[in-house]
């Protein structure tokens, strides 16, 4: 850790022309991020607090809190939460203990190392919508892969479409198989930055592999890991596209909403239903839940932190 | 504060287009092709301009213009005009994209269509956006030409304001397979059938009849869905889902109380292939033969075909009938927006597509059948009457479809119609694959329409 010593009042006078000119090469950014990202999140704001149709968008009526307070006593609101909460846990957890897995072993001197890293990532470059099609073949119930499986095991088949947590599984395993590469790319990137001197040192002192991933590689990648833990929570209440090809393109997640999520809720308010103010009250309840659940996120795995023996070895990185 | 990257582009998109509102949206959006004329004088001969101009004709799905080669035949009456179709694949994409552009008041192409799922919409909140064709030169002569009820559709309830000209209109009858029918040990020919399936005790009883068939392939529904029961005797009654002032009234609706009980009766009965409709699987069934019936406006006749393919030419036939009384289902109508920058021209077009000429066309041609005409001197003509479907076991589909179109029962449309016809729909596949109690789907079907009425 370096400290920067505060600029000198010369120095200070010296580098404002320069200052100046940098404001001007951020300017382009702002004005794009004030127009689509400020100024739509704050319109959204004052159309949540109203009683708006596209179709009559200039009649819209004042309701306050209204939409918040209907959002609140409506069962679809509960479900498509429920149903973002149990399919991010399933998603997400199975998600980054694989890619910390994966990225372990490619961590290692394998032959075809790079073809390895590159596959992995591939299901990140797939197109969504042709992933999903495949899964949705995969998931079939009279005539899908995983039923012919589950028969040859002389289980019984599953309906994957029409119950509800063999749809979530379903829908989560499409995120799962997307993501897992991607994250374990990261990790690996992490665990490349750990100094090799630790591991020699571990190893004079008889930890065997299993002993080195858990006391030395794990608390090196406590920054990496936490930053996807964010990550993907914030991707896990935003589900959308998945749940939503899932269904044939319909964002009612399902014939009983069993996979209908916060995101496909939102959507289907909005432009199915054509009711934009509650749609905007389900996007701002959206936000605050995000923020409240990587807070949440975040405050646990730093506490986890300061109780990590070794967490001193850990680079500080800071989101 | 590093800022976490985009993980999700679907996500990001479509958040970004729910948050970013319609302002946004419609600042996007602007496509229209450039005109070179004014429209105001009306002295500007047939074609509502003589200046080299090119329209912009909004639409969506097929509508059959192209294909069946309206607008070559127009270059040829109108030989400065020049047609640019801006087409979007689904109906609801079109609506949402219409509805921001009225709400903008940009980005409207010179023609817009409208379909029966939103044209009462269009009537009630942007009639004032739309020419009114009671007004347009020969408004007498056009409303003279098209059924009346199809013209009403797309009227106020005074009459005085129109918004649209009509397409094509859905007559409904029952399609099915003839071989599969046959195999069942079942009459299969069309005449038998029209007198065993007029109404729907009388089909769902032939339903039962063919389920308990040893000969029938094993996998083999007699109807696709209760869906198909459903949509279609819900427009028999006098009331869908709204009543006669267009208000939105489920629960004390006539249609919907005897389409229910029809739909969830074939269910009970398991005469239904319980799939939905337009899905994937659906789509497949079409070829597989996992149903032998289903209900079939004449749009549907050239689903059949995309979906089932050539090889199943002459298997699937056409029953005279429909069980319950004749019907509609679907049909669309051509508006002109005021914004449009070239609306006499653009007048001019809709008025030559609307008549009758053109309308024969688009039903005799070979190449994307299915167009009934909404025009009844183009439904009435002889070449419409005579054509028939070699598909379809050479059925007189003209003779057939045109005698059910002019004994229709039209009740009126409401605002939500597809939105609740969507949810009582998905809640009869819960009664036909999940054993969902009818009275449960029911309410809750109530509660998700809840949700569109508000």
């Amino acid at each position: 850790m370096t400290t920067i010593s505060p600029p000198t009042r010369a120095q200070r006078s010296h580098r404002l022309p320069g200052s100046r000119i940098a404001y001007a090469y951020v300017a382009p950014f702002f004005a794009v991020f004030l127009a689509f990202s400020i100024y739509p999140w704050l319109d959204t704001a004052w159309v949540s607090l109203h009683e708006v149709r596209l179709s009559t968008y200039d009649q819209s009526t004042w309701l306050g809190l209204g939409n918040y307070v209907n959002l609140f006593s409506n069962p679809f609101f509960w479900n498509a939460f429920r149903n973002t909460v149990t399919i991010g846990v399933i998603s997400t957890v199975p998600q980054l203990c694989m890619a910390l897995g994966i990225a372990h072993l490619l961590n290692y001197r394998l032959r075809g190392r790079t073809f390895f890293r590159v596959a992995i990532l591939m299901p990140y470059a797939t197109s969504l919508a042709a992933a999903t099609v495949i899964f949705l073949e995969l998931f079939d119930s009279k005539l899908g892969l995983v039923n012919w499986a589950l028969h040859l095991v002389h289980l019984p088949a599953v309906d994957w479409q029409g119950s509800r947590w063999p749809a979530q599984i379903a829908v989560s395993t499409i995120v799962t198989w997307r993501w897992t590469g991607y994250n374990a790319l990261i990790y690996l990137a992490g665990m490349q930055s750990i100094d090799t001197e630790l591991y020699d040192a571990a190893l004079v002192d008889g930890a065997n592999r299993w002993q080195q991933f858990r006391h030395v590689t794990l608390p090196g990648l406590r920054p990496t890991i936490l930053f996807t833990i964010v990550v993907s929570t914030i991707g896990a209440a935003q589900l959308f596209g998945e749940p939503l090809l899932y269904h044939n393109g319909m964002p009612d997640g399902g014939t009983q909403g069993q996979y209908q999520t916060l995101g496909l809720l939102m959507y289907q308010q909005g432009w199915t239903n054509d009711r934009l103010g509650l749609a905007s009250a389900t996007a701002w309840t959206m936000f605050l839940v995000i923020v409240v659940a990587v807070l949440v996120n975040t405050t646990l795995a730093r506490r986890r932190d300061r109780q990590g023996t070794l967490s001193s070895l850990a680079p500080k990185v800071r989101l | 504060m590093r800022r976490t990257p985009s993980r999700r582009r679907t996500t990001a998109t479509s958040m970004a287009a729910l948050t970013a509102g319609a302002l946004i949206l419609a600042g996007c959006s602007s496509s229209s092709g450039g005109g070179t004329t004014s429209s105001s004088a009306t002295s500007d001969g047939p074609c509502g301009t003589k200046a080299a101009t090119t329209l912009t004709v909004g639409l969506f799905g097929t509508f059959g213009f192209k294909e069946n080669g309206l607008w070559d035949a127009y270059k040829k009456v109108c030989p400065n005009i020049t047609v640019q179709e801006d087409v979007v694949e689904q109906s609801a994409d079109y609506w949402t994209r219409l509805k921001t552009r009225l709400a903008s008041g940009t980005g409207l192409d010179d023609v817009q269509a409208i379909e029966i799922g939103f044209v009462a919409d269009v009537v009630q909140n942007h009639a004032n956006q739309f020419v009114n064709w009671n007004s347009v030169p020969n408004a007498a002569a056009d409303k003279a030409e098209f059924f009346p009820w199809k013209w009403g559709q797309a009227s106020n309830a005074e009459g005085s304001v129109t918004v649209g000209l009509g397409t094509d209109i859905g007559p409904e009858a029952i399609c099915y397979r003839k071989d599969l029918l046959a195999a069942a040990g079942l009459p299969s020919d069309p005449a038998t059938l029209a007198t065993k399936w007029s109404t729907w005790e009388d089909f769902i009883a032939f339903g039962k009849q063919y389920e308990a068939s040893a000969t029938k392939p094993k996998d083999s529904r007699f109807v696709d869905s209760a869906a198909s029961i459903f949509s279609t005797a819900v427009y028999q009654g006098t009331e869908a889902y709204a009543d006669a002032s267009g208000k939105t009234d489920v629960a004390n609706s006539d249609g919907v109380k005897s389409a229910w009980g029809y739909a969830t009766q074939a269910a009970a009965a398991k005469v239904t292939a319980g799939l939905q409709q337009f899905s994937p699987p659906w789509n497949k069934a079409f070829s597989s033969g996992s149903f032998a019936t289903i209900a079939c406006p004449t749009w549907m006749m050239g689903y059949i075909q995309g979906q089932a393919g050539p090889t199943y030419a002459g298997k699937w036939a056409i029953a005279p009938v429909l069980p319950g009384g004749a019907t509609n289902w679907g049909g669309s109508w051509l508006g002109v927006p005021k914004a449009a920058k070239n609306q006499a021209a653009a007048v001019a077009l809709v008025q030559w597509l609307s008549a009758k000429d053109q309308q024969v066309t688009m039903w005799t041609s070979a190449k994307q059948g299915g167009h009934f005409p909404s025009n009844s001197h183009a439904a009435a003509d002889s070449s419409v009457a005579s054509a028939t479907s070699a598909y379809f076991d050479n059925a007189p589909v003209g003779t057939l479809f045109g005698a059910i179109a002019g004994k229709m029962k039209v009740p009126p449309i409401g605002l939500y119609d597809t939105q609740i016809q969507n949810a009582l729909t998905t809640q009869l596949t819960n009664v036909e694959t999940k054993g969902t109690a009818p009275d449960k789907a029911f309410a809750d079907a109530l509660a998700a329409i809840k949700q569109v009425t508000g």
